[in-house]
């Protein structure tokens, strides 16, 4: 089943790094290698297999090899594959929007909002709609905060409120304007069928009517939300997975001290 | 006498019992005087009230709004709802339906005495009460005859938003030898304050519980139970703000474990500590006559709180939720009491403090079938390490022997199971339970040790804490953030104007006849 893993024939393709034209990468340079793992809605047999071979050449794989076949129950077929890919990237033209600050440590970030705002930042932060995870907002918020990077709570300068879940738009808006909010964090953990994109849409035109999107950073985060994302939705900034409050207050801070201070 | 192979106290384990069953008899007290539009609406559900009306409302909800409205629930339904049978010779459906049509005032119509209108409702009570019993002997007779699978029970979720698909994929996950099968709930349900009607096809991140979805699963799950020679058993979530109505429905449709713990929907879910403590009690006594296993979520504290440092919480938790049990007549032998493998896998040795608090737990709840969760909040998307991370908690799982085995996907963190992941994830418990089935009756924990010294630790902790509970009573503790570092105050929170003060002629004849009193 594994043939051609131990084969000695020799491989006709140029092994040299071209970065107009990249590949995967097994254990030689553009040799394409790629593992994959997927099921199809029938039983198991050889046309099973032969039907996962032919996805895999429609996908773009030379050599499709299926090295492991599971039945999950009657109809459905699990597979183990691997593949040389045939398509290549660009990576000399590749351009990702992304948040322009430089990330500081905590003291560094107080210090920083000492010397350019001269006042504590009022930041409220909420798992927004129906979402009820405050995994998010909590690893960002919280004293403790997550992985060694202390939450905003604990931040001399950040006079941090975290609302918790399941906080309706309209609450968080007016919980906003109550406390003159400079930075507001929207955390959306729940993605299905993109109920976060309607959810985030919705905040922000809601702050649109209430002539309120441009008097404050707005912010989202979560771990299927991307800068690029954000930006389309009109957020200023978007944090996805491996950032942390360091990251969120060192953007928060720059953002703000941009905006004074022009 | 146990033999404890922690070398644990167990007169300091007896002494943090009868401290925790002190802190249940306190707010037990307060729970007597009380009632809310939950139990009302369960008790309407009880005497076989059912449907939606024109606006889609449940019958439960409009007959329970209907007298809440009036300012007349404190004297509770069963005593309108028997005077209104007595006068008007309607079945409470009937009586139900008449009142979302504004046909009838059950407020206004002669009251009868008090004997007359218990003895009306006495057969109706008793029917309900035969309903549960049945279903109840009906899962007996399954276990008797085609048996189930072995301790860890395999514990897989299902989360499709359709309740035809979630059939499909616990179809497969019983085939591959799940043993219980959890519908997620919608994200949401627990905060509604009434319980969707009808079969559902859209959920956000799960499905929706309502009775004929219960009935949907119940019947699949019978099926491929008595295919593959094994009961399947079905949990769903008896939590929110609707958890003794939920608690109904499962009994009557046969669920077998049902997450229900009140401290959970303080802490995570910012209910109203009185309204669902209160509701909790009614419902963990239909759980308990109903045969279900309870799940309490003590795992959940240490998602926000640090797994090391307040392992003793989940503890003392587990404490004060087994008491919360027994005084609703819960057995011990239906208490998934909740517990977790959640340190940083950073951690020096943490794989041994992780066997030193599951060992310790078991020793401590010896009878309960603990609900152990897996790894969460440290999973990465990194599927290939979270593998490993779930193949060492349940390598914990075989060798302390658990009750119930949440089982860890090698996805989570990263979309809700896949078909294939659900398989993988089994195929690991079965593999490893297997092949380490005897390491808890070879291995001894050497004294002095890590691993002993860590047990101690917790419990020392964990009865310094129940002690403090007692001093200042559940309720103001849990203003304090006592537990996963939440505060919540008393009077804050979603469904406290559900709360009702008892009336003179309230009555609630299930509590006494369920509990056997």
């Amino acid at each position: 089943m594994s043939g051609g893993l131990y084969s000695t024939e020799s491989n006709e393709f140029d092994k040299t790094l071209d970065l107009t034209k990249i590949k995967p990468y097994g254990d030689t340079m553009n040799d394409g290698k790629t593992q994959l793992s997927f099921t199809l809605p029938v039983t198991k047999g050889e046309e099973a297999i032969e039907a996962a071979k032919q996805l895999m050449r429609k996908m773009g794989f030379e050599n499709p090899q299926v090295v492991y076949v599971q039945e999950l129950m009657e109809g459905f077929t699990f597979f183990n594959c691997y593949g040389n890919c045939t398509h290549t990237v660009d990576f000399t033209d590749i351009d990702v929007p992304k948040v322009e600050s430089t990330t500081m440590d905590m003291h560094e970030t107080d210090d920083f909002i000492k010397e350019n705002i001269g006042r504590s930042i009022r930041v409220i932060g909420a798992s927004t709609g129906s979402d009820a995870h405050t995994v998010g907002i909590d690893a960002i918020m919280n004293m403790k905060g997550f992985a060694g990077h202390y939450g905003l709570e604990r931040y001399e300068m950040i006079e941090a409120l975290n609302m918790g879940s399941q906080v309706p738009n309209e609450e968080f808006i007016a919980k906003a304007i109550e406390l003159k909010a400079d930075v507001l964090l929207v955390s959306q953990t729940v993605t299905q069928k993109d109920v976060h994109i309607k959810n985030l849409t919705e905040l922000v035109e809601l702050m649109e009517a209430e002539g309120l999107r441009d008097k404050v950073i707005l912010i989202c985060g979560g771990p299927r939300i991307s800068h690029e994302l954000a930006k389309e939705l009109g957020y200023d900034a978007g944090f996805g997975m491996n950032k942390y409050s360091d990251d969120v207050a060192s953007y928060a801070a720059q953002e703000l001290s941009r905006r004074l201070n022009g | 006498m146990q033999r404890s192979k922690l070398g644990l106290d167990f007169e300091k384990i007896g002494h943090a019992k009868e401290v925790s069953k002190r802190i249940a008899d306190d707010v037990q007290k307060f729970v007597d005087n009380y009632s809310t539009v939950a139990v009302e609406r369960t008790l309407c559900r009880l005497l076989g009230v059912d449907g939606v009306d024109r606006n889609e409302v449940p019958l439960p909800n409009v007959l329970v709004d209907e007298l809440k409205e009036k300012g007349v629930l404190s004297e509770g339904v069963m005593f309108f709802l028997g005077n209104a049978v007595l006068e008007t010779g309607l079945n409470p459906q009937e009586i139900a339906e008449k009142i979302a049509a504004g046909e009838l005032d059950i407020t206004k119509i002669p009251v009868h005495t008090t004997a007359e209108i218990h003895q009306t409702i006495q057969p109706l009570v008793e029917n309900s009460i035969r309903v549960i019993k049945d279903r109840k002997a009906k899962r007996d007779h399954y276990l008797e005859t085609i048996g189930e699978g072995s301790k860890p029970y395999l514990y897989v979720i299902v989360a499709t938003g359709n309740i035809y698909e979630d059939v499909v994929q616990a179809e497969a996950a019983a085939r591959q030898g799940a043993d219980i099968i959890a519908v997620i709930r919608t994200t949401g349900q627990s905060l509604l304050d009434y319980v969707p009607y009808g079969a559902t096809t859209e959920g956000f991140g799960g499905t929706v519980a309502t009775q004929e979805n219960f009935r949907i699963m119940r019947t699949a799950l019978d099926k491929v139970g008595e295919e593959e020679g094994r009961y399947i058993r079905l949990c769903n979530y008896c939590s929110g703000l609707c958890m003794p109505e939920i608690a109904a429905m499962g009994a009557i449709e046969g669920l077998d474990v049902m997450l229900n713990d009140a401290l959970y929907g303080i802490l995570f879910r910012d209910i109203n500590m009185q309204r669902t403590i209160v509701d909790q009690y009614f419902s963990r006594i239909l759980n308990g006559f109903a045969g279900v296993i309870i799940n309490t979520g003590e795992d959940n504290y240490l998602t926000t709180a640090d797994a090391f440092d307040e392992a003793h919480t989940v503890l003392a938790s587990d404490f004060i939720n087994e008491q919360l049990a027994l005084v609703a007549g819960l057995p011990e032998e239906q208490m998934g009491l909740g517990h977790a493998f959640e340190m940083t896998p950073d951690l020096e040795n943490g794989f041994l403090y992780e066997l030193a608090q599951a060992q310790m737990i078991r020793e401590i709840f010896p009878k309960a079938p603990l609900k152990y969760m897996p790894p969460t909040k440290f999973m990465t998307g990194n599927i290939f390490k979270g593998n490993i991370q779930d193949a060492l908690f349940n390598q914990i799982s075989i060798w302390t022997g658990q009750g119930i085995q949440l089982l860890g996907m090698l996805t989570e963190a990263i979309h809700t199971p896949f078909m294939s992941d659900r398989y993988l994830s089994i195929e690991n418990a079965k593999y490893i339970f297997n092949n380490m089935k005897s390491i808890g009756d070879e291995m001894e924990f050497k004294e002095g040790g890590i691993i002993r010294k860590r047990a101690a630790k917790v419990l020392d902790d964990a009865i310094t804490l129940v002690e403090n509970i007692e001093k200042e009573g559940l309720f103001t503790a849990l203003e304090k953030g006592i537990f996963a570092d939440i505060k919540r105050p008393k009077n804050g929170g979603k469904g406290l104007d559900g709360v009702v003060e008892k009336g003179s002629n309230y009555f609630n004849p299930f509590i006494e006849l369920m509990l056997g009193k």
